[in-house]
């Protein structure tokens, strides 16, 4: 039996904060590790929206037309990856810029995800099935905001697989050396265009993945206002986490729990310049960004060949 | 390259990214060729349409030169959207001020308030940039999100006209108080303020010293250092005048469009701003080529939904498509070689070595 | 007129054949965004397919309009390449500059803006208003609410302070509170019309405080009345019927019934009648009793008891003996915002400006 007479009062932020970052960071997780693999070798792919556009509407089709949430998230992922791919094949041809090409995507992808979405009759598709881990509590909030979606722990798992590749793995130092000095790499018989190619396409992959995470759980609905600009601004956030994937993690958390306060905080009865508290995210990453970086440290972790041919 | 690829190669795109779009619409059930004809008919295909098309392709004329100026710097600026709003903002808070004024001065005055504000606006992102090591991609995309909320927070609140009931707007300007239209037509004078700023862009960055020193910081930022030049500076002001571009295209919202700031100034005309820079090779010139084609292929985007039942979306597809493969005809300059065309590069006498 | 008869009339246009020689009247649509929103401009659009059973009327619309020149564009272009001589604008934004402009730019098409705010002498002669009161429903809505409610909290999330927000705000909660005196409103503002993670964010940290009743105004609240299920609570939905998204916990709501007027407005064109002339009313307005508006069909989870309160409310509202605005009122901040003996009628024109919470509301009515 849930017991919620009361209301949890001053308390209820620390739990909205908690559940909402919990929920909030999944997108902005996902789209920033697959930022941060496509950076790490060394390309920019700014068309991460439309790529997360692209992942919740096949996420919701495929799994309003077969039933299955997991089969699609894994259609999601199959279209990211290809979108991904085209990124990848795009940017690889001689004089094609980087960014020109991300925003050409985020048009592509978003106008693509729209038309789509129109056939949707469905109000709901079938939706990924949630790890309660709160059910210990008597307190409904407590219970809602510790049901937690399955790709919340998977998105943890990619950061620290992500770190290990990276650290550890030879697949990661190629990676690395094709983002660091792609002359060095080639030199070292690397092939820089194939490595390149598959971490952008995987990259894609990811950030679909964590617009599936948008119609499949939060807020488990098709609408083309669904994103508002939460790929993009998950590109900022690997810049803020310096290309390291655990600083992706905590960055997306940061900024997921962050969505949840300024509706907390009205829900408390604190009404006034909601506006303002709405900004409050952004308004937070820009002075931490401001206080922590100097001319000298920002390019620290910064791949050599980002923003070069 | 050469002049023959200047002009083929651009149509070419155009051209290969039309027949996929057709082959997209043909898989729709719809004749790709009636939605061609509706395309050219709504875009270009009369004096009336065209109208259509150079009232959608102002506002990106400035935004566009807001990331095309800085590029030539070396700068990437995607700020533009929080320009537009903080210039709309700044128009009327001063043309509200000065309603007792002659026409001409207040105009002028809210003119210079947009150009100051917008211009501050990306100034300081760019700064951030350069004094601070802030990315100004990070920096100018957060100072988006803070503008609009700066615009509702004020548009809501101390700029609020009571009697805008539902639709929350500031107090209107006067009729005399606003910017006119090209008589006989629907084209208002944020045409020729987009027209002027391309011309006025163009003769900076390619007959002043100014312009060639910010090309010197764009190509080579050790380079430039070394010969002297003051780069902080430049890039700075550099980032101040595309704002101030983009910071009165928010002026021509209010004063040409609307009458007031509401949250329309919202429209979403600097990111697209952004990509008729990247597309035109952030060259002035170019701009104004892109805005007429995007302009154009906006103005067609309401024929496609009523003649062929087509969603809104559909447009979006074209532009990203037509997009996609103008970016990607970059790569073709040089690689085949036309018997007729002549090169500009004189080729290295060999025999000279 | 009794609707019986309004039906036979429409159903006997519909049978006549075209004149010869002419051609349908064009009507053209404009709506702010998608038409599957399950929200405002689903309803719109619904409305708009009512015309379909008219064979001498042929309607275009165009969805997702900006509220910027795009929209006067678009109406130019529905007048000039699909010869419209209606012209249906169904968004606040689009009526000033932008309808007034191709009013007086094109004095012999009708126009017809929804919620707009008419300025005689200003505006053109060829603008008419047209606009639905729901406020009754909302009340009974509310009534449902109050009656269903345990803990005596309703949330009611809400995209701007606007007068037609604070309306449907106050009067949810009239409805709520004059079956449950202890019940009172949380209310969050989003800042925008559609933000669907804001509003869900919103929807979970009101159930957090214990609310068990969840409503909302926005673009469309079914992310408000999804939540409200996964939360295990209560919904009531707004401006289209969002029962398929809360199977258990769907109570009711209040939705827009487009159709009736775009009929009405037809039907009277159809008639030789014209706006221009004042043959047709300059506002066109209506409430529960005219069919502008109606009650969302009951969830599961009503009981009997519940309904043949309901029906006994309705049926007052609509012989006139129960007005929802009668004095003395309290606003939530102690002052009188409607004396003692005083009723304001739902069409009163003070109530369009609107900009206090009634007592019983936990806000500000002011950012």
């Amino acid at each position: 039996m849930q017991l919620q007479p009361e209301g949890l009062g001053a308390w209820g932020i620390a739990v909205a904060l908690a559940g909402g970052a919990m929920r909030g960071s999944i997108p902005y997780m996902f789209v920033s590790l697959g930022e941060c693999l496509t950076e790490k070798s060394g390309k920019i792919n700014l068309g991460m929206e439309g790529v997360l556009l692209m992942g919740a509407v096949t996420a919701f089709g495929v799994s309003d037309l077969t039933g299955s949430p997991w089969l699609g998230v894994l259609a999601a992922a199959a279209v990211g990856l290809v979108l991904g791919a085209i990124h990848a094949w795009l940017t690889q041809q001689p004089a094609v810029n980087d960014v020109a090409a991300g925003i050409a995507m985020i048009i592509f992808g978003s106008g693509l995800a729209f038309f789509f979405g129109k056939r949707f009759v469905a109000p709901m598709a079938p939706q990924l099935p949630l790890v309660a881990l709160g059910e210990w509590s008597r307190v409904g909030a407590i219970q809602s905001a510790l049901r937690i979606s399955p790709l919340f722990f998977i998105g943890i798992a990619v950061a620290f697989l992500l770190n290990w590749v990276f650290t550890r793995t030879s697949c990661g130092l190629k990676v690395r050396a094709a983002g660091d000095d792609p002359q060095a790499a080639r030199a070292l018989g690397i092939d820089v265009n194939g490595v390149r190619f598959i971490a952008i396409a995987m990259g894609g992959a990811l950030a679909a993945v964590g617009g599936a995470h948008l119609t499949l759980y939060f807020p488990g609905i098709w609408s083309e206002g669904i994103s508002g600009g939460q790929g993009l601004m998950a590109v900022a956030l690997v810049i803020f986490a310096r290309w390291s994937p655990r600083r992706c993690l905590a960055a997306a958390l940061l900024f997921g729990g962050a969505q949840a306060l300024g509706p907390s905080l009205q829900s408390l009865g604190i009404t006034g310049y909601y506006y303002l508290f709405n900004a409050s995210p952004y308004l937070l990453t820009l002075a931490v960004m401001v206080a922590t970086c100097t001319p000298s440290r920002r390019l620290a972790g910064m791949p050599g060949a980002l923003g070069k041919k | 390259m050469t002049r023959a690829e200047t002009v083929i190669v651009p149509l070419g795109a155009m051209l290969a990214g039309m027949i996929v779009f057709g082959a997209f619409c043909a898989a729709l059930g719809v004749n790709p060729l009636l939605v061609y004809a509706s395309i050219w008919k709504a875009g270009f295909g009369s004096w009336y349409s065209w109208q259509n098309t150079l009232v959608r392709a102002s506002p990106l004329l400035l935004c566009g030169l807001c990331t095309a100026i800085p590029a030539g710097a070396g700068i990437i600026v995607i700020g533009n959207e929080g320009a537009v709003v903080v210039g709309g903002l700044g128009a009327i808070a001063s043309g509200l001020a000065t309603l007792s004024l002659p026409p001409f001065l207040s105009l002028t005055t809210m003119f210079l308030s947009a150009a100051v504000c917008g211009g501050l606006w990306i100034a300081f992102s760019v700064a951030l940039q350069h004094y601070r090591g802030v990315s100004a991609v990070i920096s100018g995309l957060l100072l988006n999100y803070l503008a609009i909320a700066l615009m509702n927070q004020l548009i809501e609140g101390p700029l609020r006209d009571p009697s805008s009931l539902d639709n929350p707007a500031s107090y209107p300007l006067t009729p005399d108080h606003r910017l006119s239209y090209f008589s006989g037509t629907h084209v208002h004078h944020g045409l020729t303020f987009g027209l002027v700023a391309c011309v006025l862009a163009w003769f900076l960055v390619e007959r002043t010293t100014f312009g060639f020193a910010l090309k010197i910081c764009g190509g080579n930022v050790r380079a430039a250092r070394l010969s002297g030049l003051p780069v902080g500076r430049l890039v700075v002001i550099a980032g101040f005048l595309g704002g101030a571009c983009a910071g009165v295209a928010g002026m021509v919202e209010v004063a040409a469009v609307h009458g007031r700031a509401n949250e329309s100034l919202n429209a979403g005309y600097g990111y697209v701003g952004i990509l008729v820079a990247f597309l035109a090779r952030q060259s002035a010139f170019g701009v104004v080529l892109i805005s007429l084609l995007v302009g154009g292929l906006l103005a067609s985007g309401g024929m496609l939904q009523r003649a062929h039942g087509l969603p809104d979306a559909t447009i979006a597809v074209l532009q990203g498509i037509l997009f996609l493969f103008i970016l990607l005809s970059d790569t073709v300059y040089g690689r085949f070689k036309l018997p007729w065309a002549q090169s500009h590069e004189a080729k290295p006498d060999a025999a000279a070595a | 007129m009794m609707m019986a008869s309004r039906r036979d009339v429409l159903a006997g246009l519909a049978a006549v054949a075209l004149p010869r020689g002419s051609s349908p009247l064009t009507m053209g649509f404009l709506y702010n965004g998608p038409k599957n929103d399950l929200g405002y401009n689903q309803s719109h659009a619904e409305g708009r397919q009512a015309l379909r059973s008219l064979s001498w009327v042929k309607t275009v619309e165009e969805a997702s309009i900006p509220e910027t020149v795009a929209a006067e564009e678009s109406m130019r272009d529905m007048i000039f390449q699909d010869g419209a001589s209606v012209i249906f604008a169904t968004s606040f934004g689009y009526y000033d500059p932008f309808m007034v402009d191709m009013a007086r730019e094109n004095p012999r098409v009708q126009f017809f803006h929804c919620g707009g705010f008419y300025q005689e002498g200003k505006h053109p002669k060829n603008i008419g208003i047209y606009f639905g009161f729901i406020d009754e429903v909302e009340y009974l809505s509310g009534m449902l609410a109050g009656l269903s409610t345990r803990t005596n909290k309703i949330g009611f999330i809400a995209a701007k302070p606007i007068p037609q927000v604070l309306r449907n705000i106050n009067s949810f909660t009239l409805g709520a509170r004059s079956v449950n005196p202890r019940a009172t409103t949380k209310v969050v503002f989003t800042g925008d019309w559609v933000l669907p993670v804001r509003e869900a964010e919103a929807s979970s940290a009101l159930a957090d405080q214990g609310i068990d009743v969840l409503t909302g105004h926005t673009g469309s609240p079914r992310v408000i009345v999804q939540m409200a299920e996964r939360r295990g609570i209560f919904g009531c939905g707004y401006q289209f019927n969002q029962s398929s998204m809360a199977p258990h916990g769907f109570l009711t709501g209040a939705e827009w019934a487009w159709g009736t007027v775009y009929l009405r407005i037809a039907e009277m064109i159809y008639a030789g009648k014209s706006v221009m002339d004042g043959s047709i009313p300059r506002r066109l307005t209506g409430t529960l009793k005219d069919e502008f508006c109606r009650l969302s069909p009951f969830g599961p989870s009503v009981t009997q008891s519940s309904r043949n309160r309901l029906a006994a409310a309705k049926a007052a509202i609509l012989n006139g003996s129960l007005e929802i605005y009668r004095g003395p009122m309290r606003d939530n901040e102690g002052r009188i915002a409607i004396p003692a003996g005083k009723v304001l009628k739902i069409e009163d024109v003070e109530l369009d400006r609107m900009d206090w919470l009634v007592e019983g509301v936990v806000g500000k009515a002011r950012g």
